[in-house]
């Protein structure tokens, strides 16, 4: 309540300040990497680093015009992010390798389109319209790849590519958004119907089998996913977020049980099924055996080797440029986290993962805020995809859980994963921008069934939700 | 609803929480086990490029960094490469270390604990880190002579040690190889070359299982001395017994007869002094006193030898080591006994156990670096002789340097006698089944006051050329070593 009876403050001057430092920081790492290559200062230097500033900048005065309450930690963290993986993937090219100037461009390329939906939609609520052409959307997307034509084939074991002209686009990353926005604007309308019905099994209480619709919906998506795709990164991500959606919406413990219940037991019987997944789970228990670190395909030889070099870096890493981290396969995409915990150590892997932790809190602390079940919904949704993924990602190259082909947000050199990501920041900017602003002090009108001691103060009406 | 966010967001914090614990675990509780694990070529590979401390042997550096390519500063050569593999090993950007590279990898690199204040400085002065030179005891005339001694095409071991100090003076064995063909920055001539080398045979490129101190050997009759040991140390027997020497030792309930060999003078008598055994390395007196003694005691004798116990810190190269074999039976504690069957020792095992002798039963710890320099030559290390163990007691060693030396003047192991010179000495053959031997000379001179130990050890010969290539080949070092 307190919160709230502050007047709103826009905050932008403190995004701007915490701009300037995360910029400072990207192009700071960007400039280590170029001394120790003794290619310091070369114009693709200049150019990353004017071009990734200047599209902060716009960034920045894009909030300050159309979402000025927006929340003044998100934008700096992001940019601190994305600025410390361009420096890696620019660190980790050969020479005559591009991958750090192909990086930039998908950068500029997600920054655009994210202040494209903050500038064009205006209004989150407005995408509560759409909540089944966003379901439509996400069935097209992820059947996308495994059209004849369309798809770019099985790469690394997985048939989640397509091709676009002369480059590759994993349409999954961008149904992740798609699929939040239908559980959210879905969940929004049934929750009350969902949550009213039920059997009382103990403490917990079950929901009906025909209000099980959604859940099994999701499920087969998931597991979709994992036989036709071969992808259980992405498999695992989508059933979380559908889990965590259909809690906060419904508060019921018992959907979680039930959800884990599901996964554990579709995860089981697909590992003993599908070989692809059988060797993810051979290669993270038996990882350091003679015969599954030489296996040619779905060995451990990569996390292995991302292990090493982490254990090489130590407290704190043999520094940016001084390392080998391009020993580790993938070591600019999948396996990112073990090029930084090697040159930057575990003090610089905990803070790069604190900003994580900070990134998805602020996304969760929109949710709170926001006064709408669909902005709460869409945001919670959002900033748990973006914790899940990370856990999923990091607990696999620290062999915590099983590697899976996910990417780390922001990071990762990848186009389709840096447009998906910006895009969730666009949406958390303009959910913690409703949040924070001005409310609306007219009186609402009274809801449907309502008491009307529900409407004494908008804070009561906030605390309702 | 908001309840069940917070909910939410904890869950995501307690992930968050197990990636925080599972990063601190790879990279500080658990990152020593990852550094030291075989399949991680960082250690080397950080070090590759370096400019790393030379191996020198007799003032010449034997391994050393010269100037490489400009994205590889350094590059490490080989001057005397096959002489020298065996005891160097090779550094190779994608294969790892072996040898002396490896062992002695930390202070060769310049991170050992000595040379802790050093790289201080470095820090501060902003200097290239540069390694400690390891100075080797080798003598490289004896080196030489003993890596000539082993014919082209032969395999062979020898060993020679300074018996009361444990320095090592030569060691070598054939076939050899040139690191300097796995030490190469071309990474393509690297992978044709070693895929070359692992084919020659007889050829293993790792030193802790084969040549002296990794090759596993029947050692014949060479072992006796154990059995010697072992029987005086009993009190059971002392240097007057009379030893039964039957020319075929019978078994009961199975057709096997151990014989004497049929070429020497043993079948002249059925009972023999300990005196004459030995100098004719009749078989039957020291199976019937591993059997009178029993499997036990003869195990620990061996143990004292040190057959398949730690050779001490000074050696630094790994080693293959195993102890006398469980669970004989009669006829097999008999062949055991006669260093057949399953009894197995490096040449430098047999060479330790020689210079215990010698040195009046004080088994030295065998050593290969005499000092350790930092690169403005400072001595860092200079390792003092230290005994490894008792092995017997210095009326034994007496008595058994006494009988050695009659097995060179009067015995068969006539070869190795050097005029003027007293020298102890105990023949073995190994019959390898085939109709050719594992051909051995263990012995040392002065045999009143030990100067040098030598065993030399031809595999696969047949048996007039593992006459000529042992004793009189141990002759030849004796000399060498002794008239300088």
């Amino acid at each position: 309540m307190s919160q709230l009876s502050t007047i709103p403050k826009p905050r932008r001057n403190v995004e701007l300040v915490l701009l300037l430092l995360a910029l400072a920081v990207g192009i700071g790492a960007n400039m280590l990497v170029g001394v120790d290559q003794e290619k310091a200062f070369d114009t693709d230097f200049w150019f990353q680093s004017s071009l990734l500033a200047l599209a902060a900048l716009v960034f920045h005065v894009v909030l300050r015009i159309r979402a000025k309450y927006a929340d003044p930690v998100i934008l700096p963290l992001v940019v601190a992010l994305n600025g410390l993986g361009l420096a890696m993937i620019h660190r980790l090219d050969a020479p005559g390798d591009d991958t750090g100037n192909n990086q930039l461009r998908w950068t500029l390329i997600a920054m655009a389109v994210a202040i494209a939906v903050i500038w064009f939609l205006k209004d989150h609520r407005i995408l509560r319209r759409f909540t089944f052409i966003s379901l439509a959307a996400s069935a097209l997307l992820l059947v996308l790849p495994l059209i004849p034509g369309i798809s770019a084939g099985e790469i690394l074991g997985a048939r989640v590519w397509i091709r676009l002209g002369p480059m590759t686009f994993q349409p999954g990353e961008i149904a992740k958004i798609t699929l939040a926005i239908f559980f959210a604007g879905y969940l929004s309308s049934n929750r009350d119907l969902i949550l009213l019905a039920g059997r009382k099994i103990g403490p917990l209480q079950f929901p009906r089998f025909k209000d099980m619709g959604p859940m099994i919906t999701a499920w087969l998506v998931s597991i979709g996913v994992l036989i036709f795709q071969r992808d259980l990164g992405s498999s695992v991500l989508f059933f979380g977020l559908f889990i965590v959606m259909i809690y906060v919406a419904t508060s019921r413990i018992s959907w979680v049980v039930i959800g884990v219940a599901l996964i554990l037991g579709g995860g089981f019987v697909a590992s003993k099924v599908f070989s692809h997944v059988g060797l993810r789970i051979d290669g993270w228990l038996n990882a350091f055996t003679d015969e599954v670190y030489g296996r040619q395909f779905g060995g451990s030889f990569q996390i292995v080797e991302g292990l090493f070099g982490m254990a090489n870096g130590g407290l704190v890493g043999t520094g940016l440029g001084q390392g080998r981290p391009n020993l580790v396969p993938f070591s600019n995409s999948d396996m990112i986290i073990a090029s930084f915990g090697e040159e930057l150590g575990l003090i610089g892997l905990f803070a790069i993962v604190m900003m994580f932790l900070l990134l998805f809190t602020r996304g969760f602390r929109a949710a709170l805020g926001t006064r709408d079940a669909f902005g709460k919904l869409l945001a919670c949704g959002l900033s748990f995809a973006i914790a899940l993924q990370c856990f999923v990602v990091i607990g696999g190259v620290t062999r915590l859980i099983p590697l899976t082909g996910l990417t780390t947000p922001f990071m990762a050199a990848g186009g389709s994963s840096l447009l998906a990501n910006w895009i969730i920041v666009g949406l958390l900017l303009m959910i913690s921008h409703t949040a924070r602003g001005p409310v609306d002090t007219t009186p609402l009108p009274p809801a449907k069934g309502a008491e009307s001691k529900g409407i004494d103060t908008p804070t009561e009406a906030v605390k309702h939700l | 609803m908001n309840q069940a966010i917070r909910n939410s967001w904890v869950a995501a914090i307690a992930m968050f929480a197990l990636i925080f614990g599972a990063l601190s675990y790879v990279q500080v509780v658990g990152a020593d086990d990852l550094k030291a694990n075989a399949w991680n070529k960082r250690a080397i590979l950080q070090d590759y490029c370096n400019d790393r401390g030379a191996i020198i042997v007799g003032g010449t550096p034997v391994a050393e960094s010269v100037e490489g390519s400009e994205t590889c500063k350094f590059q490490r050569t080989y001057s005397q490469p096959e002489l020298y593999a065996g005891i160097t090993g090779y550094f190779s950007q994608n294969y790892g270390a072996t040898g002396l590279e490896v062992a002695m990898n930390d202070q060769l690199a310049g991170s050992s604990d000595q040379q802790f204040l050093d790289r201080i400085g470095q820090l501060f002065l902003g200097n290239q880190p540069k390694g400690a030179s390891v100075e080797l005891t080798i003598d490289p005339k004896i080196q030489q002579l003993a890596y000539d001694l082993i014919p082209d095409g032969q395999r062979g071991s020898i060993v020679v040690t300074n018996p009361k100090t444990g320095a090592i003076l030569a060691m070598v064995s054939k076939p050899s190889y040139n690191p300097n063909l796995i030490a190469t920055q071309d990474p393509t001539a690297e992978s044709t070359n070693i895929n070359e080398l692992v084919k020659v045979p007889g050829i293993n490129l790792n030193q802790s299982v084969s040549g002296p101190t990794g090759e596993l050997l029947a050692p014949g009759s060479v072992f006796k001395l154990v059995d010697t040991a072992a029987a005086l140390s009993s009190g059971k027997y002392n240097k007057d017994s009379e030893l039964p020497n039957p020319a075929e030792m019978p078994f009961p309930g199975i057709s096997y007869k151990l014989p004497n060999y049929a070429g020497g003078n043993c079948y002249t008598q059925n009972t023999a002094s300990f005196a004459f055994a030995l100098q004719q390395s009749c078989n039957t007196p020291f199976a019937s006193i591993a059997l009178d003694l029993g499997r036990d005691a003869i195990a620990e004798q061996a143990k004292k030898f040190g057959f398949g116990e730690n050779l001490g810190d000074q050696l630094k190269l790994d080693y293959a080591l195993q102890g006398f074999p469980d669970d004989l039976d009669q006829p097999g504690l008999a062949q055991s006994a006669i260093g057949q069957k399953d009894v197995r020792a490096t040449p430098l095992q047999i060479a330790l156990m020689t210079a215990a002798i010698a040195n009046g039963g004080v088994q030295m710890s065998p050593s290969l670096v005499k000092t350790l320099r930092s690169p403005d030559l400072r001595v860092l290390d200079e390792p003092q002789p230290t005994a490894l163990r008792t092995s017997t007691t210095p009326d034994i060693a007496k008595q058994i340097t006494e009988w050695m030396t009659s097995a060179v003047s009067q015995g068969i192991a006539r070869g190795a006698a050097v005029p003027g010179v007293q020298v102890a000495g105990k023949t073995g053959t190994a019959e390898l089944g085939n109709g050719l031997n594992n051909s051995w000379f263990t012995g040392f001179a002065p045999s009143n006051n030990p100067q040098v130990a030598v065993t030399i050890v031809m595999e696969g010969v047949d048996i007039t050329t593992g006459a000529q290539l042992t004793s009189p080949n141990a002759k030849k070092i004796f000399e060498a070593v002794l008239n300088k």
